[in-house]
């Protein structure tokens, strides 16, 4: 699993990338209470913003962290918000992209990495 | 951070662990671990503990009731003078274009009254009154006593085990208390439409107290963010956004706060900042009033979304100034002011979101039936 500084989290599956948000970034948005997600098959560029999210108190942004495609998007989260405070590393993935260009992935931190980031 | 003050239970906030944030110049606790969510039910179902110690705490005392009644008459269109001892009103300042500057409790204890404001008017308020009523009458801000709130449906109880005279105080009563040996100023009121009280104490007993509630399995602290969606559900007005120096009181559908006797026809009509104008939106009506909006969606709408009166095209009629999820409806929730004519309960509009027009209708406000000791 690779970290992005904007607390997102990625995961190698099938060729494809599973991008969600880290646990810290979860207990710092509070609890979630809506998640808008992109369509599949939107085509995106790093930094674009995908996935609306909103905790009781705030609505924040989801970046793309890399080119490519969204080629599925975790609809569970749309009925259940509150999935991306219970498990954010895992089932409360936003989103599968495929990615065009894997160099963009060079600078991605490691757990240890991040952790050491958040401090 | 250098310049925010600090309340008399600062030190216990860091020590729950809650999450602190600079808010009308004092460091407060926005939310704990339990997290805002948590912190809203918990209050719906047992008793929230809140500081709000931030708001001004403000005594006009003179050479009798009457007086100092009849001088606060002068700045707020609410009955003063017909208040009964030991009774409490809601009222705000208004501007001389009926605008409202502040709203506020007034209470009267004994000849003098306790007047209780937002935290980031106080200055000008204490201004304001000074000008208008000094020197005939007294006006000092009480800066050694600190403000909780307990609220919650077993508040009763709590503050009842402390001292068996608070289970005599209905909604918006106010009576001195000794809870455990500390003596205190408790009203039965609150913001968050659930029974309970409002606590003013000395400060170097704050902690003491504040820490003898929570030893209660019932309480637990809650911070602003919970604070702000319980008085949202309660349609409670948040000065600055749902009210302000721009709207006056019967666009902000509080004229249910101006007693007759000061409406035009009243024995003391008028005598207040903007009589005229306030009179004269009572007698010809208003363009926009304050509404709740529900949300169709899951979406929030915050204040700032914009409200039309088609999904397409179509008209602005309004804007939102308040909204958030509100956890005890179990969707979102909003506040907002909308063009008369489309202010009936039902009516269907949108409110533009990042973009996109979602549908929401008018609703009754509040949105959660209060839950008040009468």
């Amino acid at each position: 699993m690779k970290f992005t500084e904007e607390h997102e989290w990625l995961r190698e599956e099938d060729g494809e990338m599973v991008v969600g948000i880290t646990t810290h970034a979860a207990e710092q948005l509070g609890d979630v209470v809506f998640v808008e997600l992109p369509d599949e098959g939107t085509t995106v560029s790093k930094d674009d913003e995908v996935v609306v999210i909103e905790s009781v108190k705030a609505a924040s942004d989801i970046l793309a962290p890399v080119d490519g495609e969204i080629t599925e998007v975790n609809s569970a989260l749309t009925d259940n918000p509150s999935m991306v405070n219970d498990d954010p590393q895992g089932e409360a993935w936003f989103f599968k992209m495929k990615i065009s260009d894997a160099s963009q992935m060079d600078d991605f931190m490691d757990e240890a990495g991040y952790q050491k980031f958040i401090g | 951070m250098s310049d925010l003050h600090r309340t008399p239970l600062y030190d216990l906030h860091v020590e729950l662990g809650a999450k602190v944030v600079p808010f009308a110049g004092y460091e407060m606790p926005v939310q704990y671990p339990l997290g805002v969510m948590k912190e809203h039910q918990h209050t719906r179902s047992a008793a929230g503990l809140f500081d709000v110690s931030h708001m001004g705490q403000v005594i006009l005392s003179g050479e009798s009731w009457d007086h100092v009644a009849r001088s606060f008459e002068a700045l707020i269109p609410q009955d003063v003078l017909g208040l009964e001892q030991d009774r409490q009103r809601y009222g705000f300042f208004t501007n001389e274009t009926g605008g409202i500057e502040d709203d506020l409790m007034f209470a009267r204890r004994g000849d003098h009254l306790l007047v209780v404001v937002n935290a980031a008017c106080k200055e000008a308020d204490i201004a304001r009154m000074r000008a208008a009523v000094e020197p005939e009458i007294q006006v000092t801000e009480i800066t050694d006593r600190a403000l909780i709130a307990l609220q919650g449906p077993k508040a009763g109880a709590v503050i009842a085990g402390m001292d068996a005279r608070a289970d005599e105080m209905a909604f918006m009563d106010v009576a001195d208390l000794t809870l455990d040996g500390i003596e205190v100023w408790a009203s039965r009121s609150g913001y968050t439409g659930e029974d309970g009280f409002e606590i003013s104490v000395l400060a170097d007993e704050a902690e003491l107290l504040a820490r003898k509630l929570l030893a209660h399995e019932d309480v637990k602290a809650i911070g602003l963010g919970a604070r702000d969606s319980l008085r949202l559900e309660a349609g409670l007005c948040l000065y600055g956004n749902d009210i302000d120096a721009d709207t006056n009181p019967i666009e902000g559908a509080l004229n249910w706060a101006i007693q007759k006797v000061r409406r035009a026809g009243g024995d003391r009509a008028g005598g207040f900042p903007g009589a005229a104008a306030i009179q004269a939106a009572f007698a010809v009506g208003i363009k926009r009033k304050r509404v709740g909006l529900r949300p169709e969606g899951r979406a929030p709408m915050r204040d700032g979304v914009e409200i039309f009166d088609a999904e397409v095209g179509g008209s602005r009629v309004g804007v939102v100034t308040s909204g958030s999820f509100g956890p005890t409806v179990g969707g979102p929730v909003a506040m907002g002011y909308v063009a008369t004519d489309h202010a009936a309960t039902g009516t269907s509009l949108w409110g533009e979101v990042r973009g996109k027009r979602m549908r929401l209708s008018v609703a009754n406000l509040p949105f959660v039936t209060a839950n008040f000791k009468r």
